[in-house]
C-alpha cells in the first residue's frame, strides 16, 4: 500500500543549515550532510532543501554541500529557493537534487512550470505556494510571504498543475509557525481541486496534529514541517510509529 | 565493473553515487569497447518511452545493449528502462520496445481506481512473486520509491514481484540474465542499496 511521506525541511545559508539543536550521533548539527544523513537514518521519507542565501558566492557553497548530499543520501531530495530559471533547474538537478521547487519564480515568470515540465518531466517540478487568508479568500503571497500578489489560491494551484508542476506543497501562512495543527480548511479544498499529490505544510506542533492530517483529508500526501523536527519536539521514528498505530500507512 | 549505458536521458547521478556507496565500481558511459568490458549493464531511463527508445536507437545503443543481452551479460533496467526492455509501449502512440522480455507497457489510467492519483509516486511495498538474487538482501513487504505513470502487463513469464496501488502493479522482474525494477533503488534508501548488491553479486 502506498504511504504517507514525513517531510523534514531544512533551510541552508551559505551551505549552513540554519536552525537546528543537538541530536544523538550527530557531531556537527549545521551540515546539511550530517543532518540529512540523521534524517534519513530516522526514517524521513525524503528531504527538501531550501536555499535561502542570497549572495552567488553563497549559491555556489549551495550546490557544492548539495552534491555532497546528495552523494550520501539515498532517498529523494528536492530543492528549492531561487530557483527563476530553466538553468536553476539545471544547475540543481546535476547536483543530485530529484525534484525542484518553485514559488516566487513561477510567479514572476509564469511560463516557467511548462518549460521545466517539458524538459524534465512533470514529476519534477514541484510548486509551492505560499497562502493567505486576505478578506475571506485565499491569496498567493510571495517574496517569502511579505507580498500579496491579489491572485486567488486555488486558481492559481490548478493553472500551475494544469501546466505541468507534478506536486503541490501548500504551504499556510496563517498557521506557519503557531504550532496549532495544519491547515485543513486550506488544504481540503487544494485536495479537492486538484489530482496531484499534495503536501501539507505549516502548522505542525504535534504528534496529534499529523494523525489529525491524515485523518481528516485522506487524499494529502504527506506533511512537511522544520522546527519542531529540527528541535526535536517530535522524533521522526516515533512519529511513524504513532502513525502505524493509529491505522495510517506508513513506511517504517 | 558495472557500465551504466548513457543515451542521453536522465539524471545518472545518484545511480553513480549508489554503487560508489556499496563499494561496486560503476562508470556513465557510451564507449562500445567499455560496455563490451563490462560484468554488468544497467539501462537508466526516465521521460517518455518514445522519446528514449529513438535516442537509444540514435546513439546505437540499442543494439549494443542487445548484443550483450544475447552474450548472457545480466543488464538491469531501471524505470523507463525497464519499460524499454519489453516488446513495445502505448505511451503516446505505439513504440517497439528492445523485446528482450514478453509483455507491454501500458498507461495506468483505467486499471487504478479513481480514487488513486496518477503517477504512482511515492514509497510502496514489494509483494514478491518468486525468488531472486536481487531479494537476496531485502525481504517481502520492504518499501521502495516508485515514480511513474504507465506500467507493464502481461509480463507472467518475467514477474518477480508486485506493489498494491487499487491494482496489482509490475515492480520487479526478471529472466534468464535481464532484470528490471519499476521503482528507483537507487532513491529507496537502505532497501534500495541492497537490491543494488544483489545485482552487482550476480
Amino acid at each position: 500500500m502506498i504511504t504517507k511521506r514525513i517531510i523534514p525541511c531544512l533551510d541552508v545559508r551559505n551551505g549552513r543549515v540554519v536552525k537546528g539543536t543537538n541530536f544523538e550521533n550527530v557531531s556537527d548539527v549545521s551540515s546539511p550532510v550530517e543532518l540529512g544523513k540523521y534524517y534519513s537514518r530516522s526514517g524521513a521519507d525524503e528531504l527538501v532543501f531550501y536555499d535561502i542565501t542570497a549572495s552567488n558566492d553563497g549559491r555556489k557553497l549551495f550546490t557544492d554541500i548539495l552534491t555532497q548530499v546528495a552523494e550520501n543520501i539515498f532517498i529523494p531530495l528536492t530543492v528549492g529557493g531561487g530557483i527563476n530559471t530553466v538553468a536553476d533547474f539545471d544547475r540543481v538537478l546535476k547536483c543530485g537534487a530529484d525534484k525542484v521547487s518553485v514559488n516566487s519564480g513561477a510567479i514572476r515568470n509564469p511560463d516557467l512550470i511548462s518549460q521545466a515540465a517539458e524538459k524534465y518531466g512533470n514529476q519534477c517540478v514541484v510548486l509551492s505556494a505560499d497562502i493567505k487568508r486576505v478578506d475571506g479568500q485565499f491569496r498567493i503571497f510571495a517574496k517569502g510571504g511579505r507580498e500579496d500578489t491579489g491572485m486567488e489560491a486555488i486558481t492559481w494551484i490548478k493553472r500551475c498543475v494544469a501546466n505541468g508542476a507534478g506536486e503541490v506543497v501548500v504551504n499556510s501562512i496563517d498557521t506557519d509557525g503557531v504550532r496549532g495543527g495544519f491547515d485543513l480548511e486550506l488544504l481540503k479544498q487544494v485536495c479537492d481541486a486538484v489530482n496531484v499529490p499534495v503536501i501539507a505544510s505549516g502548522g505542525a506542533g504535534c504528534e496529534e496534529d499529523f494523525i489529525k492530517l491524515f485523518r481528516e483529508i485522506p487524499t494529502i500526501d504527506a506533511g512537511l514541517a522544520a522546527s519542531i523536527f529540527h528541535f526535536g519536539q517530535v522524533k521522526i521514528s516515533h512519529l511513524k510509529e504513532t502513525l502505524k498505530e493509529n491505522g495510517i500507512p506508513v513506511r517504517i | 565493473m558495472i557500465a551504466i549505458v548513457d543515451y542521453g536521458v536522465g539524471n545518472l547521478f545518484s545511480l553513480v553515487s549508489s554503487f560508489k556507496a556499496i563499494g561496486v565500481e560503476a562508470v556513465i558511459t557510451d564507449e562500445e569497447a567499455v560496455i563490451a568490458a563490462a560484468d554488468k549493464l544497467i539501462l537508466p531511463g526516465v521521460g517518455a518511452f518514445g522519446d528514449a527508445r529513438r535516442k537509444l536507437a540514435e546513439t546505437g545503443m540499442d543494439k549494443l545493449v542487445l548484443r550483450e543481452a544475447q552474450k548472457g551479460k545480466p543488464i538491469m533496467g531501471i524505470c523507463l528502462g525497464m519499460q524499454l526492455l519489453f516488446e513495445k509501449s502505448f505511451e503516446y502512440g505505439t513504440h517497439e520496445g528492445l523485446g528482450l522480455l514478453k509483455g507491454e507497457v501500458v498507461t495506468m489510467e483505467g486499471t487504478v481506481p479513481q480514487t488513486h492519483k496518477i503517477p504512482h509516486i511515492g514509497w510502496n511495498s514489494l509483494i514478491f512473486k518468486k525468488d531472486s538474487p536481487l531479494f537476496s538482501k531485502i525481504k517481502d513487504g520492504d518499501y521502495v520509491y516508485f515514480v511513474h505513470s504507465y506500467y507493464v502487463k502481461n509480463c507472467e513469464d518475467s514477474l518477480l514481484a508486485i506493489t498494491e496501488y487499487g491494482a496489482e502493479l509490475t515492480a520487479a522482474v526478471a529472466k534468464d540474465n535481464i532484470y528490471g525494477c519499476q521503482f528507483h533503488p537507487e532513491k529507496s534508501g537502505e532497501v534500495g542499496l541492497n537490491i543494488l548488491r544483489g545485482f552487482a553479486a550476480l
